[in-house]
């Protein structure tokens, strides 16, 4: 009797702590999402009463040269900015995990950008890709390279928006150092024993055991590349001619410019299909090249 | 070569390629700083100058006359405050009832929590706003603050991961002398996860500071305005004045570097933990 007091007890308790999270869940994310899908199958701008009209937003969708054109750039942009980051925060971290003075100062410098605010970071870059007087273009003509005109050009603002993002690139390298120091010393040593060179230890020790964590980011990377929407909406509005209208961009034009809030949910429901089966993909490719202990 | 000039030789080597690397990510910073410092004609030089001769200044009260930038500041002042507050004591209490008590349907709302972590954030944007425009909230901070007093998945997990780590033994022994789970939450968990604490109260002031789209979507007047929102309506009226942009830019990222200097260990831990990009 007083055992079930006691466990009644902890469970009043219980639902009292997360009451917060419980209500807003169901007014800020549950109710919402609900809505969305609901939405997501009207003709809804606001204004008016929202009409029901079946499939028909998501078969628009389809038909939409738009909506092809930004699934388009937002995977150009995956496929070269993941990549790339993983590399280049991949290749920091290892330089970055070594016994050497000032090791703190340049663990600093190599985060830094990544904490710069996006608005700021965005007037910045277009500062830096201007294509007479930028830093970028202005290195280029030091070797004797005439710059692209980078955001004002159809075939460079893309490849310009995913240089800026590798700048940004520092929370990565920060995963990866932890994950490399996380290695244990034991390993190398027995490897060392066994005759490895450090080229070996590297390929056959640091990789393996650095696979989760390259996992991790390419699946956290991915769901971020198909929400990028502050740089292209700063720095090129989607232009020019719609070379850098992402995914994220065209979803909020067709919300919040053109008010078409049933076909925008439709976007947003085929994002998080999109999103979530690339996931499951990507686990499923995992068991394949993913060390787990 | 002796085996000190080689070791000598090799750190030499080491610190040359990390250079390499940290210039290409610390020059644009030092650009922007440097370029804020110049009038438009020392801007426009082939090849550029790194320090200013002479040091222009002027571009940084020149901000303030053309954009009521004390303005933004007070406003993401009112919404940091709102939503530090609110994520603390919200995101607090609720990981301690996922970390410590039990109940039926504990397991199942948690995957619940965690699932909506993975829904793209564009699901809920459109109802939301909706919500918020019906019932009057549009051109206030409210959208932007309230909903932190309910509570954030991803530093509800990060909290809950820590307020595990406290042995029980503490907990138990303060049940035993009849001590409510309100005082154990207060007087035993607060206090030792004050590290935990602090980073998410660092990742929300970082998040409000960087927030575009959420300040875009719901403050419409001028004196409403956000420092990033704020900061956008500056590019698109000084777009061309180079000096003018990368002073107020410097200034926005400022407080960001010196708040990430003060709190470097909380911060690397919580990028960490979380895999939060920062």
């Amino acid at each position: 009797m007083e055992q079930s007091r006691l466990k009644r007890q902890e469970s009043i308790a219980f639902y009292s702590f997360i009451s917060p999270w419980l209500i807003g869940f169901i007014f800020f994310t549950g109710g919402p999402i609900i809505a969305s899908l609901y939405f997501s199958l009207t003709n809804y701008n606001v204004v008016s009463k929202p009409e029901f009209t079946g499939f028909s937003n998501y078969i628009n969708l389809f038909n939409d040269p738009l909506f092809w054109t930004s699934l388009y750039n937002t995977i150009y942009y995956a496929i070269f900015f993941i990549p790339l980051g993983i590399l280049i925060a991949f290749v920091s971290a290892i330089m970055l995990n070594q016994e050497i003075k000032g090791l703190a100062l340049y663990r600093t410098i190599y985060y830094l950008p990544s904490i710069v605010p996006a608005v700021a970071n965005a007037i910045l870059w277009i500062w830096l890709l201007n294509p007479q007087w930028g830093l970028i273009n202005t290195g280029l003509r030091l070797i004797r390279i005439e710059g692209p005109g980078w955001l004002s050009s159809e075939q460079w603002a893309k490849p310009g928006i995913i240089l800026m993002s590798l700048w940004g690139v520092g929370s990565w390298i920060i995963i990866y150092l932890a994950g490399l120091q996380g290695v244990p010393e034991q390993l190398y040593e027995a490897a060392e024993i066994d005759g490895a060179t450090k080229f070996q230890r590297f390929i056959y020790v640091t990789v393996p055991l650095m696979t989760p964590t390259i996992f991790f980011t390419l699946v956290t990377g991915l769901i971020g590349a198909f929400q990028v929407f502050t740089q292209a909406y700063i720095m090129t509005n989607g232009g020019p001619v719609n070379s850098t209208l992402f995914y994220a961009l065209y979803l909020f034009r067709n919300a919040f410019n053109y008010l078409k809030m049933g076909y925008a949910s439709s976007m947003a429901w085929i994002l998080f299909l999109i999103i979530l089966s690339l996931t499951i993909i990507q686990f499923k490719l995992a068991r394949k090249w993913v060390f787990y202990e | 070569m002796n085996k000190r000039t080689k070791t000598i030789l090799n750190q030499i080597i080491r610190h040359i390629i990390l250079a390499i690397i940290g210039s290409l990510f610390i020059l644009p910073l030092l650009w922007m700083v440097s370029t804020s410092l110049k009038t438009n004609r020392q801007i426009f030089v082939f090849p550029p100058q790194w320090i200013p001769n002479p040091i222009i200044w002027r571009n940084y009260p020149d901000v303030f006359d053309y954009a009521p930038f004390l303005l933004y500041f007070k406003n993401t002042a009112i919404i940091e405050v709102a939503c530090i507050t609110g994520i603390f004591i919200s995101c607090s209490l609720v990981a301690y009832g996922f970390a410590r008590l039990n109940a039926p349907g504990k397991n199942f709302l948690f995957l619940l929590m965690l699932s909506t972590m993975m829904l793209p954030y564009q699901v809920w944007m459109i109802p939301l706003y909706i919500l918020f425009t019906k019932i009057g909230w549009i051109n206030t901070f409210y959208p932007l603050t309230i909903p932190a007093f309910f509570g954030s998945p991803l530093y509800i997990f990060l909290l809950r991961q820590f307020f595990m780590t406290i042995p029980h033994e503490l907990e138990d022994a303060a049940r035993i002398d009849g001590c409510s789970y309100f005082r154990i939450y207060w007087q035993i968990i607060l206090p030792l996860t004050k590290p935990a604490l602090a980073t998410v109260m660092i990742f929300t002031f970082m998040g409000v500071w960087n927030d575009f789209l959420g300040p875009l979507l719901y403050l419409q007047s001028p004196d409403k305005y956000t420092l990033a929102v704020g900061l956008q309506v500056f590019l698109s009226q000084h777009g061309a004045d180079w000096g003018l942009l990368m002073a107020a830019s410097t200034m926005v990222v400022l407080p960001v570097i010196v708040i990430f200097f003060f709190t470097q260990k909380q911060f690397i831990q919580g990028i960490v933990l979380t895999g939060l990009k920062g």
